[in-house]
Parts: C-alpha cells; structure tokens; sequence
C-alpha cells in the first residue's frame, strides 16, 4: 500500500512538472511565433508573400515547403545569413538571392518558429535563440 | 435532370465551397481597368556581349565612374570600393551604416563639376539620431585615392526605426545644379508620405553644400520639412535625369503590384498610399482608387511588380537601335528591362542580361557603355555585337 503510495507520489509530480515545464515551452512558442509574424511582415512578406505562397518559380514557397520542414539548419542558414544559388522545393528549381536582412539571431528564431507553425506547417521542435547562434555561415549540405 | 435541391444538394455544397476558396486563393484585384504585362515584354534578343568588369560583389547598390577610368561601387553591407584595371580596393572612411533589410550603404554619385570641386555624395541607413534604428542619410565627400576625406553630412531623414525597408536613398543632378534624393517611407505608409511636416515618402530637392533652395515648393509651409520636393512615393529606387524633358525621373516600388515610373515635378503628390495600381501583400485590398484629383498619376506602372531598381537612359553613341530607350533593373525577375517611350507613352519592352542575377543598378558610363550592377556577381557591360575592340 505504501509502495503504492510513494510510487503515485512520483508520478504524479512527474506529471505536474511535465504540465508546467510544457505550458512555458507552449507559452514561449507562441510569444515567439507572434514575434516572429511581425519580423515576417516587415522583412518577408514581399517576396514570400502573406501565405507563405512565394511567386511560382521566382520566390519559392514556405507553406508546405519541403525544403522548410526537412532542412532545418539550412534554413536557419538562410534566414541568417542569405542564401544564393539553386534550390529545389516542393520538385520546383529556384535560382535566385536571397540577401543577408542582417536579422539578430533571436529574430531568426523566432521567425522560423512563425514559418514553421504557419499555413499548415508544424513544428514540434522550438528554435531558439542558442540553435541560431551555432549556425555557422558555412555548413555541410544537408541531403 | 432537372435540379432537385434534396438530391443534389450534397453536390451543391461542396461545389459552392470549392469555388469560394478556389476564388480566395486568387490575387484579388477585381478593380477596373488595371492592365497586366502590358505592353507584352519580349525575350531577351541577345544581340550582345556582356563583359564582366569587377565580379566578386554582393550587392553593389551604386557605382560612380571616376575621371581616371577607376569605378567607385557601394556595397550595401557598408563597403566602399575602389575598383580599377581588375583590382579591388576597400576605401577607408566610409560612413557608419546600419545595414538591415534594404538599409546600409546605398548609392553615390559623383558632382557634376566633380574635376573641379572633387565631391562625391552618398546615401546611406544611418542610425544617428536619439531613437533606435535608422533612416536615410545623404553625405558628400571627397577621395583622395585611397580614403574619403572632407565628410560633411547633407540631411538625415527622422526619427529612426528599427523597420527593415524603404530607404529610398537615389541620387541624381539636374542641369542645374540642384541635388535630388529619395528617401522611402520606411514601412510607414499611413504617417509618412502624405505628411509634408513628416520625413519619408518624398523626393528631397536640396543645393550641392546641403542648404535648402529658396524656391522649394514647401519653404513657406508651416512645420514642412523645406527639403521636400514632392511626396506620396513609396519607395524610389531608381533615379535619374533625363536630358531630353530637363526632368527628373523616379521608378518606384509598389506593393503587390503598381511598382511606378513618375515624372518627379515640383510640389505634386504621387498619392502612395491613397492611390495604388497595386493591392497588399495579404491579397487584401488596398485602395479602390488608382488615381484621384490632385494626385500625380504614373507615366507607366508594372503589374504584376518587377521590383525596379536603378534607372539609365541609353545614349544614341554605341546603341543606335536603343537610343533613347529607358533602362529599369528588376530585382525580382532578374534582368534588366529595356522600354522604348514614345511622348512619355512605353510602346515595348524587351529583356537584357536575362537570369543574370537581381538587377540593382545600372548606369551609363562616361564612354557611353551601360552598365549594370548585378547582385552575387559584380559589374558588367553591355557590348553590342557589332563592335569589338
């Protein structure tokens, strides 16, 4: 019975750490989305336009991007430093140059994590301001 | 069949809902009498070759052809470079910049007597001032052949803002002495540009030593800025004189389409954002109007937009067949867009230096070559096929 109760004990506490530690990551993410939908607005939005759509063949698209959703680090690159020459998503090819905004690290986290979470994208996986940082200007391909 | 509502509604339903997202998903311009692609613009002919004259720049905003036969070239990022027989050189003094979004070092050009009195003017994103951020700053210099010397700031538009676009920033001369510059609206479109007691939206007419002339249009409006010349622009990016009208010309940004070439004339409005031949971003509508009494209407617009940057008019020397045509960078689609005017009126347009690059600037050298300022690449020029040296 008592080895019932301490085992119950633990668990339970287990859980409540786990709903508190869970709604700040929440509320974090969502500060950081909403963050993050204004640095889109004023430094995305021109080119990627307010769906995250793109312009077929010009601008490629971040809604559904597959690009977006399975390179990560090369899209925090790219967000973060610029990015220049040819590309595939979503099977179509775009050449182009996406200029360095000069954006400090924590609004590229938190615009990726408004990318990531918008127009049917989803992202378990917070970015912060720390997995920025260690973005390095040059990094290996991802496949 | 006929149409019996309790059978073929659950065909209904759905068709109604297709068709209202399918009509959703659309760029929503339902106003009348906005003309798309118009007049239709032709291929790339590629009657010509192109020659790479400095390479290696990221984003070489604005060039100035010095007297020795050297380039002066602004890189956004803050650089100014020395360009001369294939060398580069990084020129010490330029000014401080705050390079964000479209901010940082931006254009130069040189004073028209520039072997007499040596000045060089150049804007810029400058973060001087009390509030955080920036805006557009124009300075004049001189360069000794190795730094700038002599700095004298000219104006800074006010207040700064951490906004990441809109600087405007294009120089030009007229025949007469006077300096011309824009300065965006710095993403404020409801406060700025209508507000001739405001900076940003505007086109700034000041002397060549930065003093306000006497007959500006606003110097006896109470709290206007005196500097101005006209207002209403989003973002001018593209600046020049035109020799045959003594005018000068700006190509402007607009929105999700309506990108702009003005006749920039004394005192008007050019009505950003009460009258637009684009929409917003968010597909919403922006305006109903795309023009309106008092407001100066464009000599052309794009739709969809070609994001214009830089602006030549090219000299009957060295392109017979393409004198007098008007020369526009496209930063979105990537070349260089070519329109012949007849009385102010575009009758074609044909593409050049196709899928080189973001087409950022392009001017016209003293030997009357064109050339272009090319993002992720450099500086080239444009030979006609039938010469060769």
């Amino acid at each position: 019975m008592i080895k019932l109760g301490i085992l119950s004990c633990f668990i339970f506490s287990y859980l409540g750490w786990t709903a508190f530690y869970f709604q700040d990551q929440d509320e974090a993410l969502k500060a950081s989305i909403k963050r993050g939908q204004e640095v889109y607005q004023d430094y995305c939005i021109s080119c990627h336009l307010a769906n995250g759509e793109g312009v077929d063949g010009t601008f490629p698209p971040l809604a559904k991007s597959d690009f977006l959703l399975k390179k990560r680090e090369e899209s925090i690159r790219a967000v973060k430093y610029g990015m220049n020459g040819e590309i595939i998503v979503n099977k179509k090819t775009y050449n182009s140059t996406m200029t360095n905004l000069g954006l400090y690290d924590d609004e590229v986290a938190d615009v990726m994590n408004y990318i990531l979470n918008s127009w049917g994208n989803k992202s378990k996986k917070m970015v912060t301001e720390e997995e920025v940082k260690a973005v390095s200007k040059e990094g290996k391909k991802d496949s | 069949m006929k149409f019996n509502f309790k059978t073929h509604f659950k065909y209904l339903a759905p068709a109604v809902m297709i068709v209202m997202i399918a009509g959703s998903a659309c760029a929503q311009d339902n106003r009348p009498g906005i003309m798309e692609n118009t007049p239709e613009i032709s291929d790339d002919q590629k009657n010509y070759t192109v020659e790479t004259i400095v390479d290696g720049l990221e984003n070489p905003w604005g060039m100035a052809f010095l007297p020795d036969g050297g380039i002066l070239i602004t890189e956004k990022k803050g650089e100014l470079i020395f360009a001369k027989d294939g060398q580069k050189t990084i020129v010490e003094g330029a000014p401080e910049v705050v390079s964000r979004g479209q901010g940082g070092l931006l254009d130069i050009v040189l004073h028209p007597d520039y072997e007499t009195n040596g000045w060089l003017y150049l804007t810029f994103a400058s973060g001087e001032g009390e509030e955080e951020g920036a805006n557009t700053a124009i300075m004049r210099a001189k360069f000794d052949g190795k730094s700038l010397t002599d700095h004298e700031l000219l104006y800074k538009a006010s207040p700064n803002t951490k906004k990441g676009q809109h600087f405007g920033s294009r120089i030009a001369f007229d025949n007469d002495g006077y300096l011309y510059f824009s300065a965006g609206e710095r993403g404020e479109r409801d406060v700025n540009p209508q507000d001739i007691t405001r900076d940003n939206g505007k086109v700034y007419r000041i002397n060549d030593d930065g003093s306000i002339p006497a007959d500006n249009p606003f110097v006896n409006a109470e709290d206007a800025k005196k500097a101005i010349y006209s207002y209403g622009h989003r973002n001018p990016q593209g600046m020049m004189f035109h020799p045959e009208y003594n005018e000068i010309w700006v190509n402007e940004h607009g929105p999700q389409g309506g990108d702009e070439i003005n006749v920039v004339k004394k005192g008007a409005n050019y009505g950003w954002p009460v009258v637009s031949y684009g929409i917003n971003y968010d597909n919403s509508i922006l305006t109903d109007d795309t023009g309106k009494e008092g407001m100066e209407q464009p000599i052309y617009y794009w739709v969809p937009s070609i994001a214009p940057s830089g602006m030549a008019v090219v000299p009957g020397e060295i392109y017979p067949e393409w004198s007098g045509n008007i020369l526009v960078g496209s930063l979105k689609f990537q070349y260089l867009e070519m329109l012949t005017l007849e009385n102010k009126k575009v009758v074609a347009r044909t593409k050049l230096l196709d899928g080189m690059g973001r087409l950022r600037n392009v001017k016209v050298g003293h030997d009357n070559y064109i050339y272009a300022g090319i993002e992720g690449k450099g500086i080239v020029k444009i030979i006609p096929k039938n010469k060769h040296d």
